[in-house]
């Protein structure tokens, strides 16, 4: 029957067996970027919810998510916004059977990082006057 | 084994039938997002710091309420199944991954609520 060895079974993918590719770095940090943007989320739902209930409780949120440590966080998460958001343009790309090519592959990753990089500039340079 | 024929115990199991919803839902949802988060980025990065006369009367606009709105909603879809993708993936054993499963539906649904009401309620101004 086909599930006699089910529980003896390799299972795949053994990735420690293959030379590290900063391809597969990006691949995971999609996955990291993801789940860390759900806390992000909660943070600014937070916030929202803060400036529905009151003035008093607004300012009390508002000052968190603005102090320094409050401020790395976000710009943290802008940074993983930028990149999820790129990435993720790359995997809509890759979804429409385009740009396997392992050069073209190469090359939008790096793209992926440059906006990564220069969305939150462009953000914080725009809407924030920051710079 | 007992004394089912092959068809028998083939028969509902496979692919739990709606793989393709979840994948086609993650790249609707991905689409949106691509316009809904830049729209919801830059009034939140103007808002973030101010005062909250000023945050309040950027939420009652209209445009950026709905665009809130919107990215609450479409954000709730997109989290919810990427969540799911990632729990599938790591959480051992079925006891685990049902809890796991049903408190990310919880969780990201009660988020999604608390934003969507949350800009209601400022933009409708109580």
């Amino acid at each position: 029957m086909a599930d006699v060895n089910r529980g003896n079974r390799p299972l795949s993918p053994h990735l420690s067996i293959y030379r590290p590719l900063y391809t597969m770095i990006l691949s995971i940090t999609h996955r990291i970027t993801g789940v860390g943007l759900a806390l992000s989320l909660v943070l600014i739902t937070w916030w929202f919810l803060a400036l529905a209930v009151g003035e008093e409780y607004f300012e009390f949120a508002n000052a968190m998510l603005t102090s320094v440590i409050g401020g790395l966080i976000l710009i943290a998460s802008l940074w993983a916004l930028s990149f999820h958001l790129c990435n993720g343009i790359r995997h809509l790309f890759w979804d429409a059977g385009k740009g396997f090519e392992l050069e073209t592959a190469w090359r939008s990753g790096l793209m992926v990082l440059a906006g990564s990089v220069l969305l939150p500039v462009a953000v914080l340079l725009l809407a924030r006057g920051v710079f | 084994m007992g004394y089912r024929t092959d068809r028998q115990r083939v028969e509902g199991l496979g692919s739990a039938k709606d793989g393709t919803t979840d994948w086609w839902q993650m790249r609707i949802s991905a689409v949106a997002l691509l316009v809904l988060v830049p729209l919801f980025v830059f009034p939140l990065a103007r808002g973030l710091g101010a005062d909250y006369d000023a945050v309040r009367a950027i939420y009652q606009n209209p445009f950026n309420a709905i665009v809130a709105i919107l990215f609450f909603i479409t954000i709730l879809a997109h989290l919810r199944h990427g969540l799911q993708e990632v729990i599938m993936d790591y959480v051992p054993g079925k006891a685990m991954l049902t809890f796991a499963l049903l408190t990310n539906t919880m969780l990201t649904t009660l988020i999604g609520v608390i934003g969507v009401f949350s800009v209601a309620k400022i933009a409708f101004g109580g």
